[in-house]
């Protein structure tokens, strides 16, 4: 086994291995965003609160109904997703004319009455939530032990990631959604239902937070704090990867994770930072990210 | 393209004859203040009433949404709590340095970012803001979670003591009003007008022959210095400097404070941190029900009331004038 | 007489009759304010029970029955220095508050505890961490409740080490607080004659310890030390559980946990954490009642050590004011409190010291397997009482110039 610096290519790989992990969750949720402003041209701010929201869900079902874990996971997006619908319908739609600011304005104002209201309801100590019996434990793989769980984390993510990435760009329906997003009048013409397409597409990308939350709440604390955590971090990586660009965010939300891993390792206490310190540098560079279309 | 982010400033017309009566009533308001209200209570919404309406110079009067404008807020109350504690400073030039370092980093950050526009420049600030808050975390003088705890107010200029709460508030009411009026000076000159014309469409300004992006380089920049004059203020009158100065949380605030009272207003900013700050303290005791109303009126005003407080006045206000 | 006369002779009689004969003190209504994170990382330590606690204290003190009016109110500093210096500001110019208790989060403190000493009121902390409060910065305005950072890594490292525990490595928040305690710890560990393998700083608030609690493991330490707080505190054992490194042999020390802490865990995860605690409401009958009323009225989440420091405070508090005689001068009143030795029916017997720290026994604990544990909130394996002498820095290597 070689060293680089002082660390064994062990803790290395372990780290490496952390980082796509947390990847998988930046991938996740920027992939939400990244759907959303690609199709909408909406900033939505209230990604991480929805993303919490749809941890809570997950928590109240299984502490109020009994509803474990896998049900949870199709559960909470529906649920969560509706909330979504809701949103789109009676306070993005309106201002769909305005600038884009104003959408950016209050969806961050939503972000803090949700998570307002969550605070007073459920404090900021955190609710433990447990992850399904079936994938509990790990495996040893030699330079580190795996939870089962992190492992089933990585996967699905990479499955939802792609499987979202291909309806999007290489099926009619989402060959449809790009065409309203470049010309809603011509699209509207042939009799497709524009505003109903972009409603539900907030919907969905609304859905894939909350699918995000639940994936989480077995690993962070279920918290009102953790969608404000994690919303500047996502929102960065999305800039990044490039605010239109479905596959940009995906790669660049692996990427980035590995980056604050790796990070971790040798420069501990800028792990919370390197990520916009690259997000400073693409942008002066490529003003539209990495893989965005240019506006 | 899109269209206009911002309300139009109705309540004062672009040729500089406005009347003097508001002032007047400002001035009135600040000198018997005191006697209604708890002192130290004004001073902190002076204070934010100031950082509120530099932040509309660069929103309301040029049209560009900065997410990060606390790094400016916090870096000079650090500087200038430095500057009084550890080095001794007498309060007005503790001041004055931390409102150079504000114009400093405003110049730095301006300099790297004005060429995005819209939401890339929110991020890009927003990005900057971040990296200022980690260094504000690191650097030993800041003193981290602990903040700069202690500073001493002194004497201005050697001789007039600012340790009573009377004294500290007439230097702020002071600094604060001349400042605003400075802001409105600045807004109804030729300099101001170009900045609107940028706001309005920069492609024709540009083909009229103003460097647009000067122009914005120097609207970012004097945003960033008077915020920075409200940072370096706050600081003494609450004689600490702390990271909740830095933090993104309080960038939205000042958005929030502008847009309630009217983006693109001269009082509106004013108006809407004083509403901001008396609801933040009545409403303390109820824990995250402020968060909420925060979120509300964010919402309220971006669906039905985007002119904001000041702005809607005035434009009924001259309806009645013009029906 | 006039009717009015006659009308302010019989109020004065009324009045003099009702002001029982031995009423001690007699002068204006005493005011306390909680000033507590009545909303984020430390509300379930603190925040709203914390009222609680100080309501129950003025009741069990009697303080109707002497005729001492007291009246209790609450603030939300939301971990921010700023807005709890205003507050205290507010409350001590505008309020009339006589006495300032709790405050968790050391930034807090630290702003009240100086404000205090301007105006000469009483800052009796139980919520916050620093042991600057009692060291250096020490003031005759302030006494602190509770716990402190000395006292948390003299209790814990000691203990750990006696037991075997002699190697450690180190996970520390990224801020004063953290390395406080770090650097309090790591003394410790090499005065006992352990060693330190290394430590790695974590920024505040952050979510996912995996990569730093690899690094804990592969350092192979005995013990991996938690400097943190809160939300940290609880990520870390939530990921040490995960990783299977407590299952591995590795010891978890907490370095500041409550029991509020462990609540929101769950046994099956926390359980093995070893860490001091200044209290615990399963000590003996006296505190088993406290509990029992407190849970009561506060949704049935049972009291921890903030909590119960806020009740003993003021129920010395009240005593010192009935032996003085008088509220108005804060620093008179504070050094009644160091004359007269502690005791209640939550922390006992002890004394308030010239530098303002209030010592106590304290406890080094473990918490319970799931198995073990027999009825609600019983969450603690008491290890070892930590008498009141040996659990807090010794008064004369603290540099408080009241120390004479």
């Amino acid at each position: 086994m070689f060293e680089i610096l002082g660390i064994t290519s062990q803790a290395l790989f372990g780290q490496l291995l952390i980082g796509l992990i947390n990847g998988a969750f930046y991938a996740m949720l920027s992939l939400g965003l990244a759907v959303i402003f690609g199709m909408l041209n909406i900033i939505n701010f209230t990604h991480g609160a929805l993303y919490m929201i749809g941890a809570f869900v997950a928590w109240m079902l299984l502490n109020y109904l009994g509803v474990g874990y896998w049900w949870a996971l199709v559960i909470s997006p529906i649920v969560t997703g509706a909330l979504g619908v809701l949103i789109e319908r009676f306070m993005l739609s309106r201002l769909r004319d305005l600038d884009h600011l104003y959408g950016l304005l209050l969806t961050f104002g939503l972000a803090l009455i949700f998570e307002g209201l969550f605070r007073q309801k459920f404090g900021s100590s955190g609710l433990p939530y447990r992850p399904p019996a079936e994938l509990t434990g790990g495996t040893n793989l030699g330079f580190m032990f795996l939870p089962n769980y992190r492992a089933w984390v990585i996967s699905f993510s990479l499955v939802v990631c792609l499987g979202t990435w291909y309806a999007i760009e290489h099926t009619r329906l989402g060959s449809y959604l790009r065409a309203a997003t470049e010309n809603p009048a011509l699209v509207q013409a042939f009799g497709i239902n524009v505003s109903r397409m972009i409603t539900l597409t907030y919907g969905f990308g609304v859905g894939l937070a909350a699918l995000a939350g639940v994936l989480a709440a077995p690993i962070y604390q279920v918290n009102p704090l953790m969608g404000s955590n994690i919303i500047i971090v996502v929102f960065a990586v999305v800039v990044i990867g490039g605010m239109g660009s479905i596959l940009g965010s995906i790669i660049t939300g692996f990427a980035l994770g590995v980056a604050e891993g790796l990070t971790k390792v040798f420069y501990p206490e800028a792990s919370s930072t390197v990520i916009f310190v690259i997000m400073a540098i693409v942008l002066l560079i490529r003003p539209t990210g990495l893989f965005g279309r240019s506006s | 393209m899109s269209t206009q982010p911002v309300s139009h400033s109705e309540a004062s017309p672009v040729n500089g004859t406005t009347s003097v009566v508001p002032f007047i009533a400002l001035a009135v308001c600040l000198i018997i203040g005191p006697s209604l209200i708890y002192p130290v209570f004004l001073m902190k919404a002076l204070c934010f009433a100031l950082f509120a309406c530099a932040f509309n110079i660069l929103l309301g009067f040029t049209g560009l949404l900065s997410f990060g404008h606390a790094a400016f807020l916090g870096m000079a109350s650090y500087s200038s709590a430095h500057a009084a504690k550890v080095w001794g400073l007498t309060p007005e030039l503790a001041i004055a340095f931390g409102t150079l370092v504000a114009m400093a980093l405003g110049a730095v950050i301006g300099m790297l970012t004005i060429r995005s526009r819209g939401i890339y420049f929110a991020n890009i600030t927003l990005a900057f803001a971040q990296m200022v808050f980690f260094f504000c975390l690191q650097a030993k003088f800041t003193g981290g979670e602990d903040g700069i705890q202690s500073v001493p107010r002194g004497s201005l200029f050697g001789l007039i003591s600012l340790k009573s709460d009377m004294a500290m508030y007439v230097f702020v009411a002071v600094v604060f009003f001349v400042a605003f009026v400075m802001i409105h000076r600045i807004i109804h000159s030729p300099f101001g007008q170009v900045l609107r014309a940028v706001r309005e469409n920069e492609a024709r300004a540009i083909s009229l022959g103003y460097k647009a992006e000067q122009y914005k380089l120097a609207a970012f920049i004097l945003s960033a210095t008077l915020a920075g004059l409200a940072g370096s203020i706050k600081a003494l009158v609450f004689q600490l400097a702390s990271l909740t100065d830095v933090t993104w949380q309080m960038s939205g605030e000042v958005v929030l404070m502008t847009l309630l009272g009217g983006v693109g207003t001269i009082f509106g900013p004013a108006v809407g941190a004083f509403v901001i700050v008396s609801m933040e303290n009545y409403l303390a005791e109820l824990g995250s029900w402020v968060l909420v109303v925060q979120g509300a009126i964010f919402v309220l005003c971006v669906m039905t009331f985007r002119r904001g407080i000041v702005g809607t006045a005035s434009y009924y206000w001259n309806k009645r004038q013009q029906g | 007489m006039t009717l009015i006369k006659k009308l302010a002779v019989a109020t004065a009689f009324m009045t003099a009759m009702a002001a029982p004969a031995f009423a001690q003190y007699s002068g204006p209504p005493i005011k306390l304010g909680v000033l507590s994170d009545m909303s984020g990382l430390y509300a379930d330590l603190s925040g709203p029970g914390s009222v609680i606690a100080a309501k129950l204290a003025i009741e069990d003190f009697g303080a109707a029955a002497k005729g001492m009016k007291v009246d209790v109110i609450g603030g939300d500093h939301q971990n921010k220095a700023d807005v709890g210096a205003s507050i205290a500001r507010q409350w001590y110019d505008q309020d009339g508050v006589d006495v300032i208790l709790d405050v968790p989060n050391s930034a807090v403190a630290l702003a009240v505890h100086d404000i205090t000493k301007e105006k000469n009121k009483i800052f009796l902390n139980s919520g916050a961490a620093t042991s600057d409060l009692t060291g250096a910065k020490c003031t005759p305005n302030t006494i602190h409740w509770a716990y402190d950072t000395w006292m948390l890594a003299n209790g814990t490292g000691k203990a750990m080490v006696k037991q075997g525990g002699d190697t450690w490595f180190f996970l520390t928040a990224d801020y004063a607080f953290g390395y406080a305690l770090e650097r309090d710890t790591m003394e410790v560990v090499k005065k006992e004659g352990g060693k330190v393998l290394g430590n790695v700083r974590v920024p505040l608030n952050n979510q996912d310890f995996s990569s730093f609690l690899l690094q804990a493991q592969a350092s192979k330490a005995k013990v991996i030390g938690l400097a943190n707080a809160g939300g940290d505190t609880t990520n870390s054992i939530k990921g040490a559980a995960e990783f299977g490194i407590t299952q591995a042999g590795q010891k978890l020390a907490g370095l500041l946990v409550d029991v509020n802490d462990v609540h929101g865990l769950g046994l099956q995860v926390a359980q093995g954490l070893t860490f001091t605690d200044a209290w615990y409401w399963d000590l003996n009958d006296d505190t088993r009642k406290f509990a029992a009323r407190f849970a009561a009225q506060n949704g049935g989440k049972y009291p921890g050590k903030i909590h119960a420091g806020v009740y003993s405070s003021v129920i010395h508090y009240l005593k010192a004011v009935e032996a003085v005689k008088s509220k108005a001068d804060g620093a008179a009143v504070v050094k009644k409190m160091k004359e007269l030795p502690t005791d209640d029916t939550v922390y006992g017997k002890g004394e308030v010291r010239q530098d303002g720290r209030k010592i106590h026994p304290v406890y080094l604990v473990e918490v319970k397997k799931p198995s073990e544990s027999k009825k609600p909130w019983d969450y603690y394996k008491i290890l070892t009482t930590i008498p009141a002498n040996e659990a807090f820095r010794p008064l004369k290597e603290g540099n408080c110039p009241l120390v004479n």
